[in-house]
């Protein structure tokens, strides 16, 4: 057995112009069989300059945007190879200038399989491939077609995800890429205008592809630094028109760059301290997101009286 | 391999999920082709808006169906008919659902295009779009809730003069179809008429498009490739000759070319105002011990169109919008206020999704076809419904806008003579669930349009009242909800909408279509 099993996967938050989006699923590392880990997140969001399409601009009648998050999240390892992840975000959003209205709210839970398919130790390193499947769906009817402020697109999502991890000695690098399915869109309109006029309260939102790069140290999955640099960008989607609002089926890309943390608290067998900060380099119809998350999580083990401890 | 079966499992149940991705279908595209139950054979009567008369603008008398030309003409017809293309077909089939409907489909589609305000400077002032430059930015127009009442008004006019003409012609010539003429001419959709010179959706068709270059300079590609179209479907359907449509295109865009002349001394290209008149409304308010209405927007936008109240409108006359004007709205220092103020602000703090919902439906702010393009869109609907002819369309199109662009007027009219705040300017906490319009509250304009396009509605579409009247309740009531306009606003603003829509209704009973 590898030793990095046990181990609590650390969320990323992405959070565009308007809508956060939690993700469990972007480290190479799996639960043993029985373990389950749960835990909470908080974090922050603000960006004071955004991309209205490829222009880099600022909004007086935004200020600056905050969005707060707190997050639930949990990790059960069904087997040492197959671990499912659930979470659930209550997100509020807010602008510093402008007279609109901020929204709060629970947004989208998901669940995602993570299968460690292939997995093998090699005279320096040990290399392991996992497939994750994930879907989402809006926990509440939020308001979606009021962005920035929306907490969400209250989009269904069903995503596939393909991932390589290396490890050698206690450094490790992972990479991994997504394509994520999102299922259209109802909104309170019955016309909307994108490069052309469409007569429907439904929005047909453009797929996702992102893409995951990280490297760091990690140490019995107990202590792990890891630095991370991630991309995703719609595949369609159109421009935010010069001055106008962002719309829910906008061309949305972003590049950003972070760095995570996860450190045994002292003296409390089983609780981590986790942690990110994350900041955009490149964006296009949405926020320049600088974000800091924190959260304790803490691992167990089922006991049973069919299965002795592994 | 358990891990592999829940796995696949897994993978199943995503995609089923999810499901398969359906394509979103503007839901008008589907709107099945006009088959009026009544041709309205005796419209060439009715009484036009700006026309003097049906034949005041004099056409050229076709050529007889026996000469060699018509027959080329015909000729072009079956040629086209025998190589048609899906494309063609599919732009055919569009076009059949009639033309007064696509192109005032068009112009609302342009109107959510150009309906967007302009990025300040960088000393924090604002350009203003001018016609003459429509291609840089500012782009003209910032098609705002006056100038789309404004321009679904000409247009609409415009098309129901144009076809009153075009009816007359129709059946001063009696020139019959061309599968009359000729039996191996295929009929490829419903026919609207049985005399088809002038072609009456070329007629609306040159209207449309003048008016449109007019109101949009910077669409007049666009512009021409709709027309282009429109006529080409005529053509391939075996509906109409060449000359039909010469003609038709001809007598639309003279008819236009009235509208155009009015609306180029309506007053609108004043309506911007001056600093000096920004500063005039502000110390007037002030003068009166009231406290005057400031842009919430940073930096501070000049207000809307503060000159539009003294646009020639088509059912009022400029005294009359003054005669008409309502009372003030509660003094600003007074209790009455500030308890209107509280009622907005809780709103404003209890959000609650199904007010949200009614909010948003409503909101058609930036980037939307604006409050007059809504009605618009509910008008034609229902319209699609009545079956009616091109020229009864036009008519109670042109009449519903008439009563929007006099609504617009009016209600500009109290909203700069009182020039009272915004809620959110009154209390820093009344945020706003949607997008804030940049001119004073009262009274409501989505309240006045919709006052307006209801009552007048419920005249021609009398089995739709009281939907009419329900959904214009709550479009008004969207507006309170959503903390833009205190109680008074929007119920003033009903009141003066309907008695509007009445004005457009007393025209109605006598302009020889009832």
């Amino acid at each position: 057995m590898n030793y990095f099993k046990s181990l609590c996967l650390t969320p990323l938050l992405i959070l565009g112009v308007s809508h956060s989006k939690a993700q469990t699923d972007m480290d190479g590392l799996m639960m043993a069989k029985r373990n389950l880990c749960g835990g909470i997140m908080v974090g922050q969001t603000q960006w004071d300059h955004y991309w209205e399409g490829t222009l880099y601009r600022d909004n007086k009648n935004i200020g600056t945007f905050t969005s707060q998050m707190a997050m639930a999240m949990a990790n059960y390892g069904v087997s040492d190879k197959f671990n499912i992840i659930a979470s659930a975000p209550y997100i509020k959003n807010q602008t510093s200038a402008g007279t609109l209205r901020g929204q709060q709210g629970l947004q989208d839970g998901s669940l995602t399989a993570k299968w460690e398919f292939f997995g093998k130790g090699y005279k320096h390193a040990y290399v392991s491939l996992l497939a994750l499947g994930s879907v989402s769906a809006p926990l509440t009817n939020y308001v979606a077609d009021y962005l920035p402020l929306a907490i969400g697109m209250q989009s269904k999502t069903a995503s596939g995800k393909l991932m390589i991890d290396i490890q050698r000695n206690r450094w490790f690098a992972t990479a991994s890429t997504q394509y994520t399915q999102r299922g259209n869109v109802t909104i309170d309109r019955e016309a909307y205008y994108t490069t052309e006029m469409i007569y429907s309260h439904l929005v047909a939102m453009p797929s996702v592809l992102s893409s995951n790069v990280r490297f760091g140290y990690r140490k019995n999955a107990e202590l792990i630094i890891e630095a991370v640099y991630d991309r995703m960008n719609t595949l369609g989607g159109f421009d935010i028109r010069r001055n106008d609002m962002p719309f829910l089926s906008n061309n949305m890309e972003a590049s950003r760059i972070g760095l995570n943390w996860k450190l045994p608290v002292p003296k409390l067998n089983g609780l981590s301290w986790l942690g990110n900060a994350t900041t955009t380099i490149m964006g296009r119809n949405m926020g320049q997101s600088h974000m800091v998350m924190t959260g304790l999580v803490y691992q167990g083990e089922f006991k049973s009286k069919n299965t002795p401890k592994s | 391999m358990k891990s592999l079966k829940i796995f696949g499992a897994v993978l199943v149940a995503t995609a089923l999920y999810v499901g398969c991705k359906n394509d979103v279908v503007s839901e008008h595209k589907t709107f099945p082709a006009l088959e009026p139950i009544n041709l309205d054979t005796n419209a060439g009567n009715w009484k036009p808006i700006l026309l003097s008369k049906p034949d005041e603008i004099a056409i050229a008398t076709p050529i007889s169906a026996t000469s060699p030309d018509y027959k080329l003409e015909l000729l072009e017809i079956k040629s086209r008919q025998n190589q048609i293309t899906e494309a063609e077909r599919e732009n055919m089939n569009y076009w059949s659902a009639g033309v007064v409907l696509r192109w005032n489909e068009i112009m609302r589609e342009l109107v959510a295009k150009y309906n967007l305000p302009p990025y300040q400077n960088p000393d924090g002032t604002y350009p203003i779009p001018s016609a003459n430059n429509p291609l840089a930015y500012p782009f003209f127009p910032f098609a705002n809730p006056p100038y789309a009442a404004r321009a679904y008004a000409y247009m609409s006019g415009a098309q129901y003069d144009a076809l009153v003409a075009a009816y007359h012609y129709k059946s001063k010539f009696r020139r019959p179809r061309p599968a009359k003429t000729d039996p191996s001419i295929k009929q490829l959709i419903p026919m609207t008429s049985d005399f088809v010179y002038p072609c009456e959706e070329a007629v609306a068709a040159g209207a449309s498009a003048a008016i449109l270059t007019l109101m949009f300079p910077g669409e007049q590609e666009y512009i021409q490739t709709k027309l282009n179209d429109c006529n080409s479907a005529r053509i391939l359907a075996g509906g109409n000759t060449r000359s039909d449509i010469d003609a038709g295109v001809g007598l639309g865009k003279a008819v236009a070319a009235k509208f155009i002349a009015r609306a180029r001394t309506d007053g609108a290209g004043k309506a911007v105002g001056t600093p000096a008149d920004w500063k005039f409304l502000k110390d007037r308010t002030e003068a009166r011990g009231e406290t005057a209405w400031l842009s919430q927007e940073t930096p501070q936008r000049p207000p809307m169109l503060p000159m539009f109240g003294k646009v020639m409108s088509f059912l009022m006359d400029t005294t009359e919008v003054v005669n008409s004007r309502p009372g003030p709205p509660p003094s600003t220092q007074s209790a009455e206020f500030k308890k209107e103020l509280e009622e907005v602000l809780w709103f404003s703090q209890h959000p609650d999704r199904d007010r949200m919902k009614i909010v948003h439906f409503w909101s058609d702010g930036a980037g939307t076809y604006a409050p007059p393009g809504h009605w618009n869109d509910i008008a034609c609907e229902d319209f699609v419904k009545q079956r009616w002819s091109e020229v009864r369309w036009a008519r109670n199109l042109a009449l519903l806008n008439a009563s929007m662009f006099t609504a617009a007027v009016c209600c500009w009219d109290a909203k700069y003579y009182y020039y009272n705040p915004r809620p959110s300017q009154m209390h820093a906490d009344c945020k706003t669930l949607t997008g804030l319009p940049n001119f004073p509250a009262f009274t409501s304009g989505h309240s006045t349009f919709s006052g307006a396009a209801a009552k007048f509605l419920s005249h021609v579409v009398p089995s739709q009242s009281s939907k009419y009247m329900s959904m214009a309740d709550e479009a008004s009531k969207s507006r309170l909800w959503g903390a833009l306009h205190y109680r008074s606003d929007i119920e003033v603003g009903m009141t003066m909408g309907i008695a509007i829509g009445g004005k457009a209704i007393e025209r109605a009973k006598t302009d020889g279509a009832e």
